[in-house]
């Protein structure tokens, strides 16, 4: 078996803070928040009603003529995940089919598609005339259901829903005829996809891998799940960019958001060969699994998530001093974020407050299934421009976490970055990223 | 990653499933040597108005009885319901000790990881179709959401929300072994414990765990699941005949039948089942993943990546096409799947296709969603320890197009070493693990 290294020859990012990855790299570099009132439904009666929502896009123009009869079948969720691989693929250099069918110079049955996806939830409304037709003395009937109320829910319904449909919809687009997987561990699920396609191209069985994640969060459902969980904060409605406070003493909950995260893997020789710009290589890849039987919240030692980060830097082979940034999990839920803080520095020893922690989720909010593949966008980001923009809302640290959580700007070469993050299913990741200028980081 | 590889031989040293036919591996196997069906009306729900009227439950299931300790899974989707006890009964096997702090098994649970084809759990149906019903204003066309928020705040359980994430099967045997290893769910369609199977191999062979807990777990008998396949006319509507509606590749065939239930393997590094003495109960050898890029709706007309993905698992087992003694087909019943299966068998075993005997064990468990292709796995384990394959029931009226030996509705002793499973999804997700009988060699 072949242990290629690999590396990421593209980006593509749809965010709070905009349809791009230039959007979203310099809205974090001017501090904006991603953040503000939900639009996508009236949140009368949520106790949170803040939400990150991406601004307006034309799904048409990222979907090839040929396949737009398709954008029927297309949830949220899915239209985001076929906007940022648009963005990734074009920026690789690579040209897909779905790019430009003339000029292919990819082999379909060598690439790969990986992806993090959420549980999709249905759109309320769309369903709601079937139910109302449904009913015997104001009540839901199953009979009338079963007869007449299934008749009126359009005829390929389920397809919509199914997680898989991301990487479905956007390997036919792009002809992507390599191994496919979906990854459904909510939050970790990126950060494992983008392990998952590293390892399939390190042992040699895809050249090349579209990896990363995508979730629409904001829906009636998913939404009033999280109040009910109380994972939202329900205290900050009427400031929303102060909002989701990470690592912060006043954090009163996270907030939840949509987006999409996308990164083109490639095998290093097969990035060289064909002169792709190499941005970064993933170095280090650890996943272990939180223990805890009150699975609503992270252990409070942080040992599932220690261990992730353990593995990731033994599988990167450096130092807990090599690291110069770590963008965190931190959602702004304060005992998820204490445990997360406790993980990072049980890993990394005394070295621990040494790296700058960078924290998104105050600007872009909780994106869930994307969130990970944006934080290593936005990491990827700051190792090339040698620039970490300052955490937002982490005015004074909350007792117990010693982390360097960057305050101002830093303007600082970056040699190795660590991601991580965590589900309240269990499952945590840690990805070690090493910068690529040229091979001159030893 | 500049990492030395090691490569690593993977045995599967325990075995746990729930489903149709039985709670346990030996009472699910002799139904299926006996041509059994777990077929009959759908008693989850009332769906006698539906356009298929019956399905393959799990009957008189209680996974309370596989732990000490109930109550921390009480909020359990059924899907998790069904992977506990398929997980208890593999850990079992295999003598990994479940439910304490201080095992005293040996394994080190750093490298005891969990691999799941999961699926999502139910909707919690009376607050989910009861809010909507409350809430919508059918003249305006629109939904009060005031009225929708309130209903739902006050009838909605936090926790049988949370449970309804496709994660939450792997928390539970997270929670009941303590494992600390790689652990991830994945969820392609029909072919997820396949391709769950074949990366945990994976990972066993790139030296990044010694165990892993790999299968699938899943139940979309459902009224919101059964109205999506009805729609779609994916399952067949035989209602005067649930038991032999599963018919695949018959000339008959009019859909698939929707099951549930959950399958666990063992998978071990062939080092660490040594050193512990595990009993070796066959060898994973191969695995293949590709997709069809093709359309959401159907299958390549080729089979282009059914192909694919049989043929790189041969390439990974470093086997030629005459080593496989048996195939266990995706057989779902459906006009489509069986034809292009069968199709795609041809292409690549050429003229020895007709002589490998290839059947569909959904004919009697129905079709297991998410859990199907490890459930079916588990039948390849059996097929080899026992030189029996088992029958594709129900094929009567065979189709003149299909012409492989699909060894129709009788068992057949013969000698098995090697057997290869087949697991194809929706949206064109196909997956094939090939297995081999353990030998020292």
């Amino acid at each position: 078996m072949g242990s290629a290294r690999v590396v990421i020859t593209g980006l593509g990012a749809i965010s709070p803070l905009g349809l791009t990855v230039g959007d979203m790299w310099g809205g974090l570099c001017a501090g904006r928040c991603g953040i503000g009132q939900i639009t996508a439904f009236d949140p009368v009666g949520f106790s949170c009603k803040l939400a990150g929502q991406v601004p307006d896009y034309k799904i048409r123009q990222y979907v090839p003529k040929s396949y737009r009869k398709a954008i029927k079948l297309m949830s949220r969720d899915i239209q985001l995940a076929v906007i940022a691989a648009n963005e990734a693929l074009t920026s690789s250099g690579l040209v897909t089919k779905g790019l430009d069918p003339e000029k292919v110079n990819v082999d379909p049955a060598r690439m790969a598609i990986n992806l993090g996806a959420g549980l999709i939830s249905c759109d309320l409304v769309e369903l709601a005339p079937a139910v109302a037709a449904s009913t015997t003395d104001g009540k839901f009937d199953i009979h009338k259901w079963g007869k007449d109320g299934l008749e009126l829910v359009t005829p390929l319904w389920l397809l919509k829903y199914l997680p898989n449909m991301l990487a479905c919809h956007i390997g036919i687009i792009h002809d992507i005829q390599g191994p496919s997987n979906t990854i459904t561990c909510a939050e970790a699920a990126a950060h494992l996809a983008i392990g998952e396609a590293t390892q399939i191209i390190a042992r040699g069985d895809t050249d090349i891998a579209l990896a990363g994640g995508a979730e629409a969060k904001v829906n009636p459902i998913i939404m009033i799940r999280q109040c009910l969980l109380k994972r939202a904060t329900s205290e900050n409605n009427s400031s929303p960019a102060t909002a989701c406070r990470p690592f912060d003493a006043d954090a009163k909950g996270s907030v939840f958001g949509e987006g999409a995260g996308m990164l083109v893997l490639e095998n290093l020789e097969n990035a060289r060969r064909r002169g792709a710009k190499i941005y970064a290589e993933v170095v280090g890849v650890g996943h272990s699994n939180n223990i805890n039987p009150a699975y609503e919240c992270l252990e409070p030692d942080g040992y599932g998530l220690q261990i992730a980060i353990e593995k990731a830097m033994a599988n990167a082979r450096i130092q807990p001093e090599d690291l110069d940034l770590i963008v965190p999990h931190g959602t702004g839920i304060a005992a998820d974020d204490l445990a997360e803080a406790k993980a990072i520095e049980a890993a990394l020893g005394e070295a621990a407050t040494k790296p700058a922690v960078w924290p998104t989720k105050s600007m872009l909010s909780n994106t869930g299934a994307a969130s990970g593949a944006i934080d290593v966008v936005a990491a990827v980001c700051a190792m090339t421009e040698s620039k970490i923009p300052a955490a937002k809302n982490c005015d004074r640290k909350a007792d117990g976490c010693n982390l360097n959580i960057v305050k101002e700007p830093e303007q600082k070469k970056i040699c190795y970055t660590l991601c991580c993050s965590y589900t309240y299913g269990g499952q945590t990741a840690a990805l070690v990223l090493k910068n690529f200028d040229g091979e001159m980081v030893s | 990653m500049a990492e030395k590889e090691t490569t690593e031989r993977v045995v599967i040293t325990g075995m746990g499933i729930v489903c149709p036919l039985g709670h346990d591996v030996e009472t699910v196997w002799q139904a299926m040597v006996a041509g059994k069906s777990g077929v009959a009306k759908t008693t989850i729900f009332d769906a006698s108005t539906f356009p298929t009227t019956f399905s393959a439950e799990v009957k008189d299931y209680d996974f309370a009885k596989y732990t000490k300790n109930p109550q921390l899974h009480k909020h359990s989707n059924r899907g998790s319901g069904f992977a506990i006890g398929a997980a208890v009964q593999a850990c079992k096997q295999a003598g990994i000790d479940i439910e304490t702090g201080e095992p005293t098994d040996g394994i080190d649970r750093s490298r005891l990881g969990i691999y799941l084809g999961a699926g999502e759990g139910s909707v919690d149906n009376d607050v989910f179709f009861g809010a909507i019903v409350e809430a919508w204003d059918t003249d305006k066309s629109e939904m009060d959401w005031g009225r929708w928020t309130e209903v739902a705040l006050s009838r909605m359980s936090p926790m049988r929300e949370l449970e309804q994430e496709p994660n939450m099967p792997a928390a539970h045997i997270a929670m009941l072994t303590g494992a600390r290893g790689p652990t991830r769910s994945c969820l392609t369609a029909c072919a997820a414990s396949t391709q769950a199977v074949g990366e945990a191999m994976m990972i066993i062979r790139r030296g990044k765990a010694d165990i892993m807990i790999a299968g699938g777990a899943h139940s979309m008998i459902h009224p919101l699941g059964l109205t999506g396949f009805n729609r779609l006319t994916a399952l067949s509507t035989r209602n005067d005949s649930p038991e032999t509606a599963s018919r695949p590749f018959s000339a008959g065939r009019d859909g698939f039948i929707l099951g549930e239930g959950a399958a666990m393997l063992i998978l071990e590094s062939l080092g660490s089942a040594k050193k512990r003495g595990a009993e070796i109960l066959a060898e994973l050898i191969g695995y293949g993943s590709s997709s069809d890029a093709f359309r959401v709706t159907d299958m390549h007309e080729q089979g282009r990546g059914a192909i694919q993905a049989i043929t790189a698992a041969l390439a990974d087992a470093g086997i030629s096409e005459r080593q496989v003694d048996y195939i266990n087909t995706h057989g779902t019943s459906t006009t489509e799947n069986d034809s292009i299966e069968t199709r795609a068998i041809k292409a690549v075993f050429k003229e020895e296709a007709k002589n490998i005997p290839a059947s569909s064990v959904k004919s009697m468990f129905g079709h297991l969603i998410g859990a199907a292709g490890a459930a079916e796995l588990i039948t390849c384990v059996l097929a080899i320890r026992d030189n029996i394959v088992p029958p594709t029931m129900n094929l009567n009226d065979p189709d003149p197009e299909l012409d492989l030996d699909y060894v129709p509705n009788e068992p057949r002793k013969m000698q098995v070493d090697v057997a290869m499973n087949e697991s194809f999804g929706f949206g064109g997700q196909n997956n094939v693990v090939i297995i081999k009988r353990y030998e020292e060699k």
